[in-house]
């Protein structure tokens, strides 16, 4: 079988063969809906709620409007403590144009104490002064908070969360 | 339900590439053409054409399956495109086997393709996209962050070292040598993967699969058309078990160490091929081999053990033992895959599906599995750690 393709160096690509540009301009802006307004609402106040399904007792961060297993509505948001585990992270020197960081980033999914059943949390950073060689999958973190002055109703409410010294 | 009989007949496919002069419909009437001609038909025979390609913002094409039409062969036929992510690659076949196996088609032409290099910078940026807008954008997040994220929640969990992981790089980029498509075939060690520049600690750089342009067709056809063209069955491959599954966006509220819904994408898949036992050795007896999605290296691991086909954390050793080698007890991803031939999204779970027809028809050439081969698997996934699909295609003369 024949394999077909023409192949362009990246020079070629940019600058000899004949392309065509366009630069959308174009811009969103989402209602948060129900559960997501009251979840940015409450990080304005130093807050972070979740929400509780009656029927499989889970009770999840972020907070929704329905539970997706049991399909129940979740009628209650839950008051969480602003504590946590580390459950994954990175130390990411790659940023979305793929130049590079000298000193990494550390994205990491924060697992909320008084979540229940299930691993439960959100997408975060971690503090970038934690010395590497300590920050470990289970680690104990606290958000550090933007003054209240300062704060939007945005997931960067909490500018990020550190090592909770035991 | 009554199924009909559903065989792949043919597959058509691109180099694949880091930026093609083609444009998409351009690559797509090269891999729909080629497999017509080897299946030798023309247009005139089929019944409708099935589409697949990943996220229009790669190509900044709206609704582009519609742009694709023409060069998919679908013009003023019934022509649908079905999109699950990067699982697109596989889910086309499926959607091909429906059509026909539901009696409503006969013969139908299936092309996956994907262009990424039109997008500037770099993939990454309409890759952004596929995050949650509300409370996980505004953090800044690229691609390789949630590969980073649970790789490393698959390796604490199973407490897997890095250089087992590493070894999946060094077998399928080599094996890519031998694919005529491929654009990144290399032979490397161990050490030049866990020495490779460090992108998101811990996924280095060849722990990655390259973007890429490319396409991938496939002519499928019922039983009795195949009897009607005269086809012979050493050039057929039937469609035995397919399965998809497709969990919550949450990925936060999920354990990222173990793909659950490629095991049920899997486990529909093997029962529906009338297997029964879903033990890994009884798995893996019953498949001659295997072409999980690998567009990082600790993927082809982690969907191994979704697919059932190793148990939980046991891949990596058994790609580090050579277990997994095309010459192997239990060869994984012949063809060198999305790490070693390319990543063009829907192309490149394609080209899996055409590797599996092609190792099955004796037809892999430098890549064939040197023992006999009955039956293989295809498994692609995709968008937040969310998306299983899988087929599993036997012989033609296999009963
Ligand atoms: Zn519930």
């Amino acid at each position: 079988m024949k394999v077909r393709g023409t192949k362009l160096s990246h020079d070629e690509y940019m600058n000899q063969v004949i392309s065509v540009d366009h630069h959308p301009e174009i811009e969103y802006a989402w209602a948060t809906g129900i559960a997501i307004s009251k979840f940015l609402e409450g990080l304005k106040q130093g807050k972070i709620y979740g929400a509780k399904c009656n029927d499989c007792n889970r009770i999840v961060c972020p907070p929704r409007i329905f539970c997706e297993e049991c399909f129940s509505p979740m009628v209650e948001y839950v008051e969480l403590p602003d504590t946590g585990v580390v459950n994954t992270f990175s130390l990411a020197y790659i940023r979305t144009d793929a130049s590079r960081r000298e000193k990494p980033e550390i994205p990491a999914v924060i697992d909320i104490d008084g979540t229940t059943l299930t691993p439960s949390g959100f997408l975060h950073l971690l503090d970038e002064n934690i010395p590497h060689d300590q920050i470990k999958v289970g680690m104990k973190v606290k958000a550090v908070w933007r003054p209240e002055a300062e704060r939007t109703g945005s997931i960067t409410d909490i500018m990020y969360f550190t090592k909770l010294e035991d | 339900m009554k199924k009909r009989k559903v065989g792949i007949v043919s597959v058509g496919l691109t180099k694949f590439m880091r930026r093609a002069k083609e444009t998409p419909k351009e690559l797509a009437y090269y891999a729909a053409k080629t497999a017509l001609d080897e299946a030798g038909i023309t247009r005139k025979d089929v019944d409708a054409a099935i589409i697949g390609s990943a996220p229009d913002a790669f190509d900044g094409v709206h609704q582009k399956h519609e742009y694709l039409t023409d060069g998919a062969g679908g013009v003023n036929l019934p022509t649908m495109r079905g999109y699950v992510g990067g699982g697109t690659g596989v889910f086309s076949p499926i959607q091909g086997w429906y059509s026909i196996a539901s009696g409503m088609h006969d013969v139908v032409l299936v092309t996956t393709e994907e262009k990424m290099s039109s997008v500037l910078p770099s993939a990454q940026a309409a890759f952004n996209t596929i995050f949650d807008n509300m409370i996980e954008r505004p953090l800044g997040p690229n691609l390789v962050w949630i590969f980073a994220l649970e790789m490393r929640r698959y390796m604490e969990t199973y407490g897997i070292p890095k250089e087992h992981i590493a070894a999946v790089s060094v077998k399928n980029k080599g094996n890519a040598l031998d694919h005529p498509s491929a654009m990144l075939g290399q032979k490397l060690t161990i050490e030049d993967v866990l020495n490779s520049e460090v992108l998101a600690e811990p996924v280095h750089l060849l722990d990655i699969s390259p973007v890429a342009d490319g396409a991938v067709s496939f002519v499928m056809m019922s039983e009795e058309k195949i009897k009607e063209f005269g086809i012979s069955l050493d050039d057929v491959a039937w469609v035995e078990g397919v399965g998809w599954n497709v969990d919550t966006t949450m990925w936060t509220n999920r354990d990222l160490c173990y793909p659950k819904y490629v095991e049920k994408a899997a486990k529909q898949a093997y029962t529906m091929a009338g297997q029964k036992d879903h033990s890994p050795e009884a798995l893996r007896k019953w498949l001659s081999f295997a072409e999980p999605y690998d567009p990082f290296n600790y993927k082809e691991l982690h969907h191994l053990e979704g697919l059932q086909l190793f148990e939980k954390g046991k891949a990596p050793l058994a790609a580090y033992e050579g277990v997994t080698a095309r010459d192997g007890d239990f060869p994984v991803t012949p063809s060198g895959g999305l790490l070693g031939v390319g990543n063009p999204i829907a192309a490149a779970a394609g080209m899996k599906v055409a590797e599996v027809y092609l190792q099955l028809t004796g037809k892999a050439e430098k890549r064939q599995i040197p023992k006999d081969v009955t039956r293989g698997l295809a498994q692609a996934w995709g968008d937040l750690m969310q998306v299983g699909t899988v087929i599993i295609l036997k012989g033609g003369r296999v009963n």
